[in-house]
């Protein structure tokens, strides 16, 4: 059994009545690198907040290392926060920035000046130490700031949206670096994010979002293949969503077709959606395929090309190496476990 | 800038000419010219009217002046801080009565504001008459210097209030908490992070206290009743009793590099160089 460092137990957190957070419970283990991923307005930063101790949840529990700490306020807090904004100290430089934890600790000033030079070499950013911030790139400011959490060497450290502001190449970059961080100094990491790819390339564990409720917390491997929702399948990677009726166990029936599938448990006849992959469709001749449609675009995507075919009233998504020409008739076809079933969920 | 929008300038530029520069310009010629109120045309330079300054009666009149001054400015400065903490910590809907409460009296006049405290501090005022009730003796509270003192900060502390107040407001909450979560209590906090980066308004707010302190002279004719001169009190006796323009005109030169220099001074505390006043 895994140790947890923290948890989070029925937390509800409301602004002027208005619940923001709803009865969210969850578990963080030791060296994990957790993602709290939804759309903007779900919670997930308020959740970050919470378990940094700069909101105060209206009811329920948050244990670290097991011991209640609701109303701990953050200064005594064993847990570190790298900012969306990076909230770098203006008035100081690179060095003074960093040190500025190890100070409060009255640290000796050559352990400071040894532990500052190492977190500098870890970010990659040697010999900046008497830099001012507002001489720092973005991205240099972004490591700055994670230095300087880090520094502290807490056990656990919260990372809100770290990357928003950096571009797509720099943040791919970060991406992998964090992630080797937070292996090499085995730290537990708790990251925010509202970009899908982000969380499947870092976690460990994503737990996915929505108006302040947990809707599924499990590996990238398993949110992306088995998603439980569609909002899930949705936010999570390219989707086609489609309503249909689970006729009985492994028989589901949509676009005026009923089709083999994997699933079972469902009542006879319940409304159901069905998500299909668009990587998971293959394109063939019209009439050799389990449905037929014409093809509506052709987007060249760099690897793949982005297809959309029209079948039955429903345009398709699929994602292939091989193009299409526009107007064609093709066939679709898929295989039984390619569909995922799901009960009906409701989303605005 | 491009060329049209640069004549909106001058309508401004040519105030400024006439308004301020030649004004300024006929006080230093006078400051450093020889009385002579009958030929404009017999004008002579010296540097007399600078040397009589000099004399003990007029350095102690300015000694005073700017310790007055300076004083007025600290005690503004110590209870203006944390007015204006607290106004940037209040509600937004507090936020505005609380500024709308402090700029109120600014709508009165100077002359009217420092007439009501000699109402209440003089010998038949609010005080002594209720002292008077309780059948306690008098105090002499007006004509002196504690009240000049009380009538600068209460006529110049929201000069001291606001820049304070503007540069606290503009600074990122996040800072406070990543203070915070580094570890810093409520007082290292204040200490490390929030008062250096207020020290720009805190500055403004000295250059906008003292200025107007220094040189005042409404103030302790009514409230010092005259007995302590203070440089402006001097300034104002020269030019409009004594008639001595010349003189006043250097004392007046004085004053102006006096201050001057202190902005300069403090313009080199200054880290933002954004924010405040700056010359």
């Amino acid at each position: 059994m895994k140790e947890s460092i923290i948890e989070i137990s029925n937390i509800v957190k409301k602004y002027d009545d208005v619940k923001v957070l709803n009865e969210i419970s969850f578990n963080v283990y030791k060296n994990e690198f957790v993602t709290l991923l939804g759309p903007s307005g779900c919670g997930k930063t308020t959740t970050l907040r919470i378990i940094g101790g700069f909101e105060t949840a209206n009811e329920g529990k948050v244990l670290f290392e097991g011991k209640e700490i609701n109303h701990l306020p953050p200064y005594k807090r064993q847990i570190n926060t790298v900012f969306q904004n990076y909230a770098l100290f203006p008035h100081m430089n690179v060095y003074e920035n960093i040190a500025f934890g190890l100070k409060i600790k009255r640290l000796k000033d050559e352990i400071i000046e040894n532990k500052v030079r190492r977190i500098l070499k870890l970010v990659g950013l040697e010999n900046f130490e008497k830099r001012d911030i507002d001489s720092l790139s973005g991205g240099q400011q972004q490591r700055i700031a994670i230095a300087r959490a880090l520094v502290n060497e807490p056990k656990v450290l919260l990372l809100d949206e770290p990357l928003g502001a950096l571009d797509l190449k720099l943040r791919k970059d970060m991406q992998v670096e964090l992630k080797n961080i937070q292996k090499s100094l085995g730290i537990t990491f708790i990251y925010v994010t509202h970009d899908q790819e982000e969380a499947l390339t870092m976690s460990d564990r994503i737990i996915v979002m929505k108006s302040g409720s947990i809707q599924q917390v499990g590996s990238p491997i398993n949110i992306y293949n088995e998603p439980i929702n569609s909002f899930v399948a949705d936010f999570i990677g390219e989707s086609n969503i489609i309503s249909g009726v689970m006729k009985d166990d492994y028989q589901v029936s949509f676009l005026g077709k009923t089709f083999e599938c994997v699933d079972y448990g469902f009542k006879k006849m319940e409304n159901v959606h069905i998500v299909i992959r668009p990587e998971d469709i293959d394109i063939v001749k019209k009439d050799s395929g389990l449905i037929n449609g014409e093809v509506k675009s052709v987007v060249f995507k760099g690897v793949h090309y982005e297809i959309n075919v029209l079948a039955k009233n429903f345009e398709f998504l699929i994602q292939s190496t091989k193009s299409s020409k526009i107007g064609n008739y093709v066939g679709l076809d898929f295989n039984p476990d390619d569909l995922h079933v799901m009960r009906e969920m409701h989303y605005e | 800038m491009n060329s049209k929008s640069r004549y909106l300038a001058y309508p401004y530029s040519i105030w400024m000419l006439v308004f301020i520069l030649f004004p300024l310009f006929l006080i230093f010629l006078y400051s450093i010219t020889l009385r002579n109120p009958n030929d404009i045309k017999t004008i002579t330079f010296t540097f007399e009217n600078f040397g009589k300054f000099f004399d003990p009666i007029y350095v102690n009149v300015l000694i005073r002046s700017i310790s007055i001054a300076a004083l007025s400015t600290g005690i503004c400065l110590i209870v203006g801080y944390p007015v204006a903490y607290l106004l940037t910590r209040a509600k937004d809907k507090h936020k505005g009565l609380m500024i709308l409460l402090f700029i109120l009296p600014m709508w009165m006049n100077m002359l009217l504001r420092t007439y009501a405290w000699m109402t209440i501090l003089g010998n038949t005022g609010l005080i002594n008459s209720f002292l008077n009730l309780l059948n306690l003796p008098n105090v002499n509270l007006l004509y002196n210097n504690k009240a000049v003192i009380l009538g600068m900060v209460y006529n110049f502390l929201p000069f001291m209030v606001f820049p304070i107040y503007t540069a606290l407001n503009k600074m990122d909450r996040s800072l406070i908490e990543a203070a915070d979560d580094l570890g810093a209590d409520g007082f290292t906090i204040f200490k490390r992070v929030i008062f250096p980066l207020s020290l720009p308004g805190v500055i403004s707010g000295i250059v906008m206290v003292f200025m107007p302190a220094v040189s005042t002279f409404v103030i302790p004719r009514l409230l010092g009743g005259g007995k302590n001169v203070l440089i402006g009190n001097l300034i104002e006796k020269l030019f409009l009793v004594t008639r001595d323009w010349n003189f006043g005109a250097a004392l007046s030169m004085i004053i102006l590099i006096i201050i001057f220099i202190s902005i300069k001074i403090l313009n080199i505390l200054k880290i933002d160089k954004e924010s405040g006043v700056s010359i």
